[in-house]
C-alpha cells in the first residue's frame, strides 16, 4: 500500500490548515446531532400520547393537592420533588431503571410500558441505563410505605437477596422547604408549569425527613396515568 | 543527544507532570472500582455510610477512569506528540500549566464533591455546574494551545495522530457545552435544561461521544503515535487513515441512539442509530488493522518489546469490542442485553483492553525519553502486561456470563406461562459473578500499582542521575 502516500484536492489543503482541518471537522461532527436531536424537540412523534385524554393531567387552575390518583402526568408535588433530589443525590439512577419497554416480561414484572409524556417534566430524566435492581417506573402503590422505610434503612431485612446499601441516614436528615422553592422556581424557568402556590406550599414540608421524602417520590411512580385498555399508546 | 536536543527544544515539563499524574489516577480510579464491585458482591461494605455508598462512589470511579486517567494521559500524550510531530515547542508554556493546575483541581473537586452527593445525576457528566464551567475553560485552553502549536509547525502537513486528537477536542466541546447546559438552583444544584426524552437523547449523544471521541478518538491519536514509534515503522496505511478519521468523524456520533432501543424514544432514532452502529464496524476494524499491520515485516519485535505488547493487544481488544458494540445495538440483541451487566462488560474491554492498554503502552514508550533515563525495570513491564490482560479477561467474562444470565432470567417463563424467576433471584445469581468481576479487577488494581511503582523509580532514578538537568544543560549542535 505504498502508493498514493499523498494527499490531494480538499484533504490536501486541510492538513496544511489546522482552521480549515479543525472547520471541516465541526461541520462533520454536527450532522448526525442536526438530524437526531433537533427534530425531537419539534416532531410529535417524540411525545405521541401527550394529546391523548388521560395522559397529561388538564389542570385549569386547580391546585396539585386536587389531583387524584390516574388524572394524568403533573409536576412533583414538593415533598416528592425533595424525594427525587435525595434519589438524584444518592444515584439510585445507576442501579435502577424508570423505563418499561413494551416486552411480555416487563409488562408482567413491572407494568404498562412507558411513555415519553410520563417523564416530561424530569428535569433530567431518570430512565437509567441498568438493572442491578428492578425497575421503579411503576413502583409507587405496589408497597406500603412501611415497606419501604423498612427497605430503605435495611434492604436485606426485607428482601435477602438484595445487594442495595442501606439507607439509615434518610431518617435522620430534614428536608428544607424553603430552600425547595429556589428548586421549584429553577425547574419553572425550563419549562415545568409549578405556579407560585405551588411554590409558596413548599414551606409546609420543613421537618418531614428525608425518607419521607423519597417515599412520597417513589410511591407516586407510575401512578399519574390511567391506562386504558385497547389505546394506543404508542406506534 | 538527540533526546537532549528535544529537551531543549521543546516543553517536556508539562509532558512528565501529566506522565506521573496518569500513574497515579489510573491507581486511584481502578481502586475505586475494585471497592464498588465488591460493595455489589459484599454490600456490607457500604457500612452504612453516605460518603461510600455504592450510588456515590460508582461516578467517582467513572470520572476518576475517564476524566482523571483518560485526561491526563490525553494531555500528556498531546503535548508530548505535537511539538514532536510539528518540530516545534508549544504555543504557549504558561496556558499548558493553566491547563496542568486546571484539570488536576476540577480532579480535586470531583473527589470532594461526588461522595458529598453534589451531582448533576447525568452519567458521566455528574460534575455541577461551577465544576462544568471550569471544565470548559481549561478544555477550551488546552485545545488553543494545541491547534496554535499546530499553526505554528514546521512541517508542511498535519500527522495523523493531530487530527484525531483535534477531532477529540472539538467534539468534546460541543457535546459539553450541550449536554451539560442546567439551570442552577443553588452552589450546588442544577437542574438540565431538557427534560424526559429530548435529555435521554441529549445524554446518550454525549454518553456515547464521551466513549467515541474522548475515548476513542483521543486514544487513536495516541495509537497513530506511538505504534508506528515503538515499532520503528511507518503507519501501514496513509489512505486507510483518512478514511479511519473522517467515518470515524461522521459516524460515531450518530449511535448514541442505540442506548435507547425500545425506550420512549422515537422508534426511528433508536433504529437509525443501530444502522450507522452496524456500519461503524468497517472504519473500526479499518484503524485497528492499520495499527496491527504496522508491525508488518517486525512481528519479531512482540517477543521481546514488552512495550508494543501493550500497544498490540490494545488494538486486539478495540477490535473486539468494536465487533461487539454493533452486535449489542441489534435490536434483537439489545432487547437482551440492555440494562444487564453485559454493558459493563462490553465497557470494561474497552476501557480495560483499548484505553487503559494502549494509554499504558503510550506511558511506558514516553516515561523514559522525557526522563532521559532507562525505565527502572523491563520485567515490571512484563509482569504489568500479564496482569493488566489476566484481569481484563477475567473482568470482562464475568460480566458476559452474569449479563447474559440475567437477561434470560428476566424473561424466562415456566411451563405455566408465568415469569420463572423473581427480580431477587437473578440478583442472587449474579454474586458468583460479581465476586469474580472485583478478583479481575484486583488483579488489574496491582498491574497498575506495579506500574506506578516502577516510574517512580525511574523518577527517583532520574533526579538521582541529574539526567533531566544534563539534557537540559548539554551542548547541543543546534
Amino acid at each position: 500500500m505504498s502508493e498514493n502516500t499523498q494527499p490531494t484536492g480538499l484533504q490536501d489543503k486541510a492538513e496544511r490548515n489546522v482552521w480549515l482541518f479543525a472547520f471541516l471537522t465541526f461541520l462533520t461532527v454536527s450532522v448526525a446531532g442536526l438530524v437526531e436531536i433537533v427534530p425531537l424537540f419539534y416532531l410529535d412523534s417524540a411525545m405521541p400520547a401527550k394529546h391523548i385524554p388521560g395522559v397529561v393531567w388538564k389542570r385549569d387552575g386547580k391546585s396539585l393537592d386536587d389531583w387524584k390518583e390516574g388524572d394524568g402526568v403533573r409536576p412533583l408535588k414538593p415533598l416528592e420533588l425533595a424525594g427525587r433530589d435525595v434519589y438524584q443525590r444518592e444515584g439510585c439512577y445507576l442501579c435502577h431503571s424508570q423505563m418499561i419497554r413494551p416486552f411480555r416480561d416487563e409488562k408482567e414484572r413491572y407494568g404498562h410500558y412507558s411513555l415519553a409524556s410520563e417523564s416530561m417534566y424530569d428535569h433530567p430524566f431518570q430512565w437509567g441505563s441498568k438493572r442491578t435492581g428492578p425497575d421503579l417506573a411503576r413502583v409507587g402503590g405496589k408497597y406500603s410505605d412501611e415497606w419501604h422505610v423498612a427497605h430503605l434503612t435495611a434492604p436485606r431485612s426485607v428482601v435477602p437477596e438484595s445487594v442495595m446499601p442501606n439507607y439509615p441516614w434518610l431518617l435522620e436528615n430534614t428536608v428544607d422547604g424553603e430552600g425547595l422553592k429556589s428548586h421549584m422556581r429553577g425547574l419553572r424557568t425550563v419549562g415545568v408549569p409549578y405556579t407560585d402556590a405551588d411554590i409558596d406550599s413548599a414551606s409546609a414540608i420543613t421537618g418531614k425527613t428525608e425518607m419521607d421524602a423519597v417515599v412520597a417520590y417513589l410511591q407516586v411512580l407510575g401512578t399519574m396515568v390511567k391506562f386504558q385498555e385497547g389505546v394506543t399508546y404508542r406506534e | 543527544m538527540e533526546e537532549a536536543a528535544a529537551e531543549q527544544k521543546y516543553n517536556f515539563d508539562v509532558v512528565r507532570w501529566f506522565a506521573v499524574m496518569t500513574a497515579v489516577y489510573l491507581v486511584v480510579g481502578a481502586l475505586v472500582g475494585v471497592y464498588i464491585a465488591s460493595e455489589l458482591a459484599w454490600p456490607v461494605l457500604n457500612f452504612d455510610s453516605p460518603y461510600i455508598s455504592f450510588g456515590r462512589l460508582r461516578p467517582l470511579h467513572t470520572n476518576a477512569v475517564i476524566f482523571a486517567y483518560g485526561g491526563c494521559i490525553l494531555m500528556a500524550t498531546a503535548f508530548y506528540t505535537v511539538q514532536r510531530t510539528c518540530a516545534v515547542r508549544l504555543w504557549s508554556d504558561k496556558m499548558a500549566w493553566f491547563t496542568f493546575i486546571g484539570w488536576n483541581l476540577i480532579i480535586v473537586s470531583a473527589v470532594i464533591t461526588l461522595p458529598l452527593g453534589i451531582t448533576q445525576s447525568k452519567e458521566y457528566a455528574e460534575l455541577e455546574w461551577p465544576i462544568d464551567l471550569a471544565i470548559a475553560v481549561v478544555w477550551l485552553s488546552f485545545m488553543f494551545n494545541f491547534m496554535m502549536t499546530i499553526a505554528n509547525r514546521k512541517t508542511s502537513h498535519i500527522y495523523v495522530s493531530n487530527w484525531f486528537f483535534m477531532g477529540m477536542m472539538i467534539m468534546i466541546t460541543l457535546l459539553h457545552v450541550v449536554n451539560s447546559a442546567a439551570i442552577p438552583v443553588g452552589l450546588f444544584k442544577s437542574y438540565s435544561a431538557y427534560s424526559g426524552v429530548q435529555d435521554a437523547m441529549i445524554q446518550w449523544w454525549w454518553g456515547h461521544n464521551a466513549v467515541g471521541f474522548y475515548l476513542t478518538a483521543g486514544f487513536l491519536g495516541i495509537m497513530y503515535y506511538f505504534v508506528p514509534k515503538q515499532a520503528n515503522r511507518p503507519v501501514f496505511s496513509y489512505r486507510l487513515s483518512v478514511i479511519h478519521f473522517w467515518a470515524l468523524m461522521f459516524g460515531y456520533v450518530w449511535l448514541g441512539a442505540h442506548h435507547l432501543q425500545y425506550t420512549a424514544l422515537p422508534d426511528w432514532t433508536g433504529s437509525l442509530g443501530a444502522a450507522v452502529s452496524i456500519a461503524m464496524i468497517i472504519p473500526s476494524w479499518g484503524g485497528a488493522v492499520n495499527g496491527m499491520m504496522t508491525l508488518s515485516g517486525a512481528w519479531d519485535k512482540l517477543r521481546t518489546d514488552y512495550v508494543l505488547r501493550f500497544l498490540i493487544i490494545s488494538l486486539a481488544f478495540y477490535a473486539m469490542s468494536t465487533f461487539e458494540g454493533p452486535i449489542m445495538s441489534i435490536k434483537t440483541v439489545n432487547a437482551l442485553s440492555h440494562y444487564t451487566d453485559w454493558t459493563i462488560g462490553h465497557v470494561h474491554s474497552g476501557a480495560l483492553g483499548w484505553v487503559a492498554m494502549v494509554g499504558i503502552g503510550a506511558l511506558y514508550h514516553m516515561i523514559p525519553k522525557v526522563f532521559h533515563t532507562p525505565i527502572y525495570s523491563k520485567a515490571l513491564i512484563n509482569m504489568h502486561f500479564w496482569t493488566a490482560t489476566i484481569g481484563t479477561v477475567i473482568y470482562v467474562v464475568a460480566m458476559w456470563v452474569s449479563g447474559i444470565m440475567q437477561g434470560l432470567m428476566w424473561r424466562a417463563y415456566d411451563d405455566y406461562g408465568t415469569l420463572a424467576y423473581t427480580f431477587a433471584e437473578s440478583v442472587e445469581a449474579m454474586h458468583p459473578y460479581y465476586a469474580m468481576r472485583a478478583i479481575g479487577g484486583g488483579i488489574f488494581l496491582l498491574g497498575a500499582i506495579i506500574m506506578l511503582f516502577n516510574i517512580i523509580m525511574t523518577v527517583l532514578k532520574a533526579k538521582g542521575s541529574g539526567s533531566i538537568k544534563a539534557a537540559q544543560s548539554a551542548a547541543v549542535a543546534a
